[in-house]
């Protein structure tokens, strides 16, 4: 007897526990497989790029806090990097020491985020999520001896950073990054050869390399399908061309390869954090730039590896003292353009653990 | 038949013949019916305590397995946590979804609690169970506990809710198929106590039965974590995944008779892994039995909140075909085993000495270990090592411009 079957479609979210945000996606299910998805976004749009044009250079900082809430340092970097660009400003190289530490803790504490979710995700109770937690706190509390804050910092200024990092930051770097790399491995070791892990994630949500790159899809995503492309690397910003580092790719480009090239970036962050605390010269940690910053008419586009991927920040000035336009390359947003290619056939489970493993944070898509 | 025939603790015979005493004769038929609301009372009692003690026992566990503290708000190490929990629930407001089917959306939370409190009617926590010397105890078990499985499925099907409905599926699906390796993994202890009731079973083990057949207890177990779906197998709930599952539409009291039944399914889970596998009640000597009992108990609670603790959940696909490929298979094996080993152990009266069973023991583990290594090399993931990643030479940012 054949059995009279029909799909149904079910709404995932805004409401849902993982759609890291409040994302929706209308997913069309055939009992428990995946036959078609419809994201929808815009339940976070805060107008950030309209709000800029009212704002000066130097308040925007704040609005760029907002995007990417899990690595505002990386925000602010790339925010600066473009108003710098467009001013014609040069930041002392101290700052730029400076800015590249905190991108790089940015980066990790924003991966170790993106682990944590997706082990979430994958149905581990929390445990890992916790754990992955207890080193961010660290690096939270060392953003908070820079700024007083520890999310949404607007550390940096067009020209350098707020203030000089007080005495007691540099031993408390030095300490933190010593014991971070113990942490990656005990981390691994509850996680990485983990069977269960293994049986949910590889080969599963693949996508090829031809297909992220014509998706435009960049960072830990892109590398783990094999593509060696890092900004830091391929226009080298601040300081990267002096440091020593590697850039990690995964194999296949399923999801277990895009939490493995997470893990190996959190260690290669470790190493530039090393180096940038003996490199750091003594000096002003901010040009002479004024308060108004008047650019000159023109337009300038910065870009960063920030931990999702390409961030970057087109300017346009009119001369004025807020910018004529502002328009934000949000990876997050960009890498969910293969969302529908990546979940359709798989089934209900391995939606989730895709979407974890794209690592998405909804302040960034709906800016 | 067997020399231990005082009454340890009050079952249903010795409190239907004290009613009978104490009652004048003309009201002598009442002494049945006063002996069972005595003996529901009291186990329904002791059971949703020990449930209220139980989860502060899990969340505090849990917290310090996360590096949390836990709660430890109120009372004494947050000991009155659960009574919180209570008031909680009792005030908020009952809903029922409008098109919700509202005799199946009701009755579930009842068809899901009442099955657990009746399996403790025949753990043996002293000499006898609550019920005496019941001698289908384990058929008993395995009998009632699947009652579970349709309250569940008028759970999700009564809230019309698609994520009550998936998760509905879900459990049917699975708690059917986990059904099959758990009555086989018991079969093992079947054959070597040559007893369906419980205290008989605790009376045959002069070596835990954990210890004589390893694959039994482990096969048992992960069905029993399936049973009552917690991680790896919590694919009824599956938090990350469906919101809630099967009680997703729920609230009030209605949503803490689920969330009751949900938290005393380990306990009870514990109980019997304890009687069938760790020898249920026998110990050292100065130590009763009782808190024996209820040390070994919370010992396979914490085992299962470990476990819990620490691994993620696996696919729908994956569960079904660990069922029905590996621990099916395995169950037959263990059956096949011990029943050889029986026949060639057991001397003319049917009984297997203590040496024997120490032999047996030998050899269980040898073949457990062999089968679960052949098991996972069938099933499990082939090989941990990754291909060595290539570059690839669609964007090459080290190669020279040309």
């Amino acid at each position: 007897m054949a059995v009279k079957t029909e799909p149904v479609t079910i709404n995932l979210g805004p409401q849902h526990p993982s759609t890291h945000g409040v994302f929706r996606l209308r997913v069309k299910f055939d009992g428990e497989v995946v036959l078609d998805v419809e994201p929808v976004f815009g339940y976070l749009h805060r107008g950030t790029e309209k709000l800029a044009e009212s704002r000066t250079y130097v308040q925007i900082v704040t609005l760029t806090d907002r995007l990417d809430y899990t690595a505002s340092m990386s925000n602010n970097l790339s925010y600066v990097l473009a108003v710098e660009k467009l001013a014609g400003i040069e930041a002392p190289e101290r700052a730029q020491y400076i800015r590249v530490i905190c991108a790089e803790l940015a980066r990790i504490s924003s991966h170790l985020m993106a682990t944590g979710f997706l082990l979430n995700d994958l149905g581990a109770f929390a445990t890992p999520l916790m754990y992955c937690f207890r080193e961010r706190e660290r690096i939270l509390d060392l953003f908070e001896m820079l700024c007083g804050a520890r999310i949404t910092v607007s550390y940096m200024r067009p020209g350098g950073v707020l203030q000089d990092p007080p005495d007691d930051f540099w031993p408390a770097l030095t300490r933190i990054n010593d014991d971070l790399p113990q942490y990656f491995d005990e981390l691994e070791s509850l996680i990485t050869g983990n069977e269960i892990v293994l049986a949910r994630t590889r080969d599963v949500g693949t996508i090829s390399a031809e297909h992220a790159i014509n998706a435009s899809i960049s960072g830990p995503i892109l590398r783990a399908t094999g593509v060696q492309w890092d900004v830091r690397r391929a226009d080298p910003y601040e300081i990267y061309d002096r440091l020593d580092f590697d850039i990690p790719i995964g194999a296949v480009g399923d999801t277990f390869d895009r939490y493995l090239v997470r893990i190996q970036e959190m260690r290669e962050s470790v190493k530039i954090i090393r180096q940038c605390i003996e490199q750091t010269p003594d000096g002003p940690y901010r040009a002479d730039a004024p308060w108004f910053i008047r650019a000159p008419e023109g337009d300038a586009y910065a870009a960063v590896e920030g931990p999702k991927g390409e961030l970057g920040f087109y300017m346009v000035s009119d001369g004025d003292i807020s910018p004529y336009r502002c328009k934000i390359r949000a990876p997050s947003f960009i890498n969910l353009t293969a969302l529908t290619d990546m979940l359709v056939g798989w089934k209900m489970g391995d939606l989730i653990t895709i979407f974890g493993s794209l690592d998405v944070v909804l302040g960034e898509v709906d800016r | 038949m067997h020399e231990i025939q005082t009454a340890g603790i009050l079952d249903f015979g010795s409190l239907e013949r004290f009613f009978q005493r104490v009652l004048p004769d003309s009201l002598d038929r009442f002494a049945f019916f006063i002996a069972a609301f005595t003996l529901a009372f009291i186990v329904i009692n002791v059971m949703v305590q020990t449930t209220a003690v139980y989860t502060w026992f899990e969340r505090r566990v849990l917290g310090r397995f996360q590096g949390r503290l836990g709660p430890n708000r109120w009372g004494p190490f947050g000991m009155l946590q659960p009574i919180a929990d209570l008031i909680k629930l009792m005030t908020k407001e009952d809903m029922v979804p409008k098109i919700a089917d509202r005799w199946s959306f009701n009755l579930a939370p009842i068809i899901l609690v009442f099955p657990t409190l009746l399996v403790v009617a025949v753990i043996p926590f002293g000499p006898d169970s609550f019920l005496g010397r019941l001698n289908i105890g384990i058929l008993f078990v395995l009998g009632v506990t699947s009652v579970n499985t349709i309250a569940i499925f008028m759970a999700g099907w009564g809230s019309a809710n698609k994520y009550a409905m998936l998760g509905a599926m879900r459990g049917v699906a699975m708690l059917v198929s986990y059904e099959v390796p758990m009555a086989l993994g018991v079969v093992g202890v079947l054959i070597l106590s040559g007893s369906l009731a419980m205290s008989d079973i605790v009376i045959q083990q002069n070596v835990p039965f954990l210890i004589v057949q390893p694959l039994g207890f482990l096969i048992f177990i992960a069905a029993a974590s399936a049973e009552m779906s917690r991680t790896p197998f919590d694919q009824i709930e599956a938090e990350s995944e469906l919101g809630s599952g099967y009680n997703t539409e729920y609230s009030s009291m209605k949503f803490g008779m689920l969330f009751l039944g949900e938290f005393m399914a380990p306990l009870v889970t514990g109980m019997i892994v304890t009687t069938l596998f760790l020898s249920g009640t026998r110990g050292f000597d100065p130590i009763p039995g009782q808190v024996w009992f209820v040390g070994k108990t919370f010992a396979v609670v914490f085992a299962l909140l470990w476990v819990r603790a620490t691994w993620p959940r696996l696919r729908v696909d994956q569960i079904m075909a660990f069922a029905w490929k590996g621990l099916f298979g395995m169950a037959l094996v263990n059956i096949f085993l011990i029943a050889v080993e029986v026949a060639v152990f057991q001397d003319d009266a049917g009984k297997i000495s203590t040496n024997s069973l120490w032999i047996m023991s030998a050899i269980n583990w040898a073949i457990a270990i062999g089968v679960i290594v052949a098991v996972a090399n069938i099933l499990g993931q082939p090989n941990l090592e990754r291909p060595t990643p290539v570059p690839s030479p669609l964007a090459n940012m080290y190669a020279e411009a040309d």
